[in-house]
């Protein structure tokens, strides 16, 4: 072997300029990966917004659909219906979810609060569609649809949601709190509700909006269990009503150009509410984090 | 009654009514979180067994053979599951192996390139789109990414790549690559999020080890940060698979209802998932329906196997972690 002079040189070797390139090349993939999904989020906003925003109008959102055989017409009915079953749903999820939390962080030993978190992980996976095909086969067979069954399809999807959310607020609690509370001779029902569950609200809201913000926006449960209804405003739970996911989901699969105006201005309302609420909320999570952890 | 109690300050007993009635609130509080907590495992439960009621009578009927025989025929009621298997696997296998890659250099890039400052804001832009509603998506889908890939990326797929069975047949505007792209941006941002966290947990001193060793960023990531990371990676890529799979609406909306069973990715096809919300209204008959809850019944197995093997693995990599450190 040659003494090598490339040992001593101080310009790079070959293999040295190969393992820099390669570095480099996957510095630029990777770069390349995120701007890419960012690109795409732009893609679908812009393109939702660039074709809804323009059928906006006070008609829109105060008249009805228009008579079967016509085209055009307002959303008045799935908007009110979305809120009526979104809403409901909320109030059921809500405080069953916090329950959920704050038994598995105060009381639950620590075997059965990893099971309960298993639970919630496996009800979280389950694909939406089997949810609403459970509450059609428990609620729907029998005595037909109504908006409080689709409420209760979403709240199931929104019961994980909450409690997991809940739950790791309160695993930020600092336990310096609780043990003030109890050594001042509070009992422990008394600190879980007058000191902890207080500390955490912000957290709870949060993690609420969240849940809201990805329930407003699921279809497939509502498909089985509250889609066939009149076209009226109704503000009455026990009537099938329509919402807006589901008017975009008839309307994306019509022939008809007005249709897919339709769907796309609905598109517009749905995914502005969608984005601003989960932006909002996770500003807050992150400013509510960092005071709870000082 | 101050002075009472100051005088035995310590010693002093709760009166008896509040020590009965904390008792009381004690019990209760934890007997009400507790049936909550049971109520969410009853859930589960139920939602199983009444998937399995619902499809009994198809179960019965069709047996194990369901799942291996092709066709939907609702004229003669002969059902059989396997192209809407096919369909299922085909997608989200396709959408899994573009999204792993991706998930994998945008999760290496949120955590290890990115400026600082600008690090949050990509990390809840690229979370953002997992919060886009499927149905608007689809929406998306089927209105402008269907005819760029009809018009656009099958024809050129085809001229450059028709060789490969996947790139066969005459592009269409909507089918099985519509609802590939649509799946893979539903699945990158869940993804891409867990393995971000996974590598901002690897030890600082085995990366910095590594480089001071003199690897190049690449060979550090190579050499420690994804071996460190595997079991964790592997189950985001499962977590992103059972969401795939149970994807309705969008696919729904892009697929384009097609049947049979083709390696091509041009076709219009079916997925389990999908045709459960296309069929949402025009089942008719008793047996059509337990025929539908019959895929769902597949589905439902095939999403809880998937997500109990990835929770599995989550857990047995934080407790390695937390052992070994």
């Amino acid at each position: 072997m040659a003494v090598d002079a490339g040992r001593y040189s101080l310009t790079l070797s070959r293999r040295t300029r190969r393992r820099k390139g390669v570095n480099v090349l996957m510095q630029a993939l990777a770069t390349l990966a995120a701007l890419a999904a960012v690109a795409v989020l732009a893609l679908v906003i812009i393109s939702v917004a660039r074709r809804g925003a323009s059928a906006l109008s006070w008609d829109f959102f105060t008249k009805n659909a228009a008579t079967f055989g016509q085209s055009g017409g307002g959303v008045a009915n799935a908007l009110v219906g979305s809120l009526v079953i979104v809403g409901l749903a909320t109030a059921m999820a809500v405080p069953v979810g916090i329950l959920i939390a704050l038994y598995v962080s105060e009381f639950a030993p620590p075997r059965v609060g990893d099971l309960v978190r298993l639970v919630l992980d496996v009800l979280n996976g389950l694909p939406s569609i089997i949810i609403g095909i459970f509450v059609y086969g428990l609620l729907v067979i029998g005595s037909g649809q109504a908006a409080w069954k689709g409420s209760f399809a979403l709240a199931i999807i929104m019961l994980p949601l909450v409690a997991r959310a809940t739950q790791e607020v309160l695993a930020l609690v600092p336990s310096t709190l609780r043990e003030g509370a109890l050594a001042l001779g509070a009992s422990r029902w008394r600190t879980v509700l007058g000191v902890v569950l207080p500390t955490s609200f912000g957290g709870i809201i949060t993690g609420t909006v969240l849940a809201v913000a990805r329930a407003a926006g699921e279809t497939a449960p509502l498909l089985f269990t509250t889609s066939i209804a009149a076209n009226a405003v109704t503000w009455d739970p026990r009537q099938p009503v329509l919402s807006i996911p589901y008017d975009i989901f008839v309307l994306s699969e019509s022939p008809d150009p007005a249709d897919h105006a339709r769907a796309w201005a609905l598109g517009f309302v749905l995914i502005c509410f969608v984005l601003v609420t989960s932006l909002s909320a996770r500003l807050l999570l992150v400013r509510y984090r960092k005071r709870l952890e000082g | 009654m101050s002075a009472r109690v100051s005088a035995v300050p310590s010693t002093q007993p709760l009166p008896e009514r509040r020590r009965i009635g904390d008792r009381f609130g004690d019990l209760f509080l934890h007997g009400l979180t507790g049936a909550a907590a049971a109520a969410a495992a009853v859930l589960l439960g139920a939602i199983a067994w009444k998937i399995f009621q619902l499809a009994w009578p198809a179960i019965t009927k069709y047996g194990f053979a369901f799942v291996t025989r092709q066709g939907w025929d609702t004229v003669h009621n002969k059902f059989g599951a396997l192209d809407l298997i096919w369909g299922t696997a085909l997608t989200s296998f396709a959408a899994l192996l573009i999204a792993t890659p991706l998930s994998i250099a945008i999760g290496l890039y949120l955590s290890e390139l990115a400026p600082r400052g600008a690090r949050t804001v990509i990390a809840s832009l690229v979370e953002l789109l997992a919060a886009i509603p499927s149905v608007v998506l689809g929406l998306w889908g089927i209105l402008v990414l269907g005819p760029f890939v009809g018009q656009d990326l099958e024809p050129w797929l085809h001229r450059h790549l028709g060789f490969i069975p996947l790139f066969s047949g005459s592009p269409e505007n909507a089918g099985m690559l519509v609802a590939v792209l649509v799946l893979t941006i539903m699945i990158v941002p869940i993804t891409s999020s867990i393995c971000r966290e996974l590598f901002l947990g690897v030890p600082t001193e085995l990366e910095q080890g590594a480089l001071a060793l003199g690897a190049t960023r690449w060979e550090m990531v190579r050499g420690v940060i994804l071996p460190y990371t595997r079991s964790g990676v592997s189950a985001a890529i499962l977590l992103g698979f059972g969401r795939a799979v149970g994807e309705a609406i969008a696919v729904t909306q892009v697929i384009g209802a097609g049947h049979g069973i083709h390696w091509s990715l041009f076709v219009t096809g079916d997925t389990l998932a999908s045709k459960l919300a296309e069929q949402y209204q025009g089942a008719v008959s008793n047996i059509q329906i337990a025929s539908l809850v019959y895929l769902a019944a597949i589905l439902l197995v095939i999403s809880l196997l998937v997500n109990l093997t990835a929770l599995f693995i989550v857990r047995r990599f934080s407790h390695e972690r937390i052992g070994g450190s």
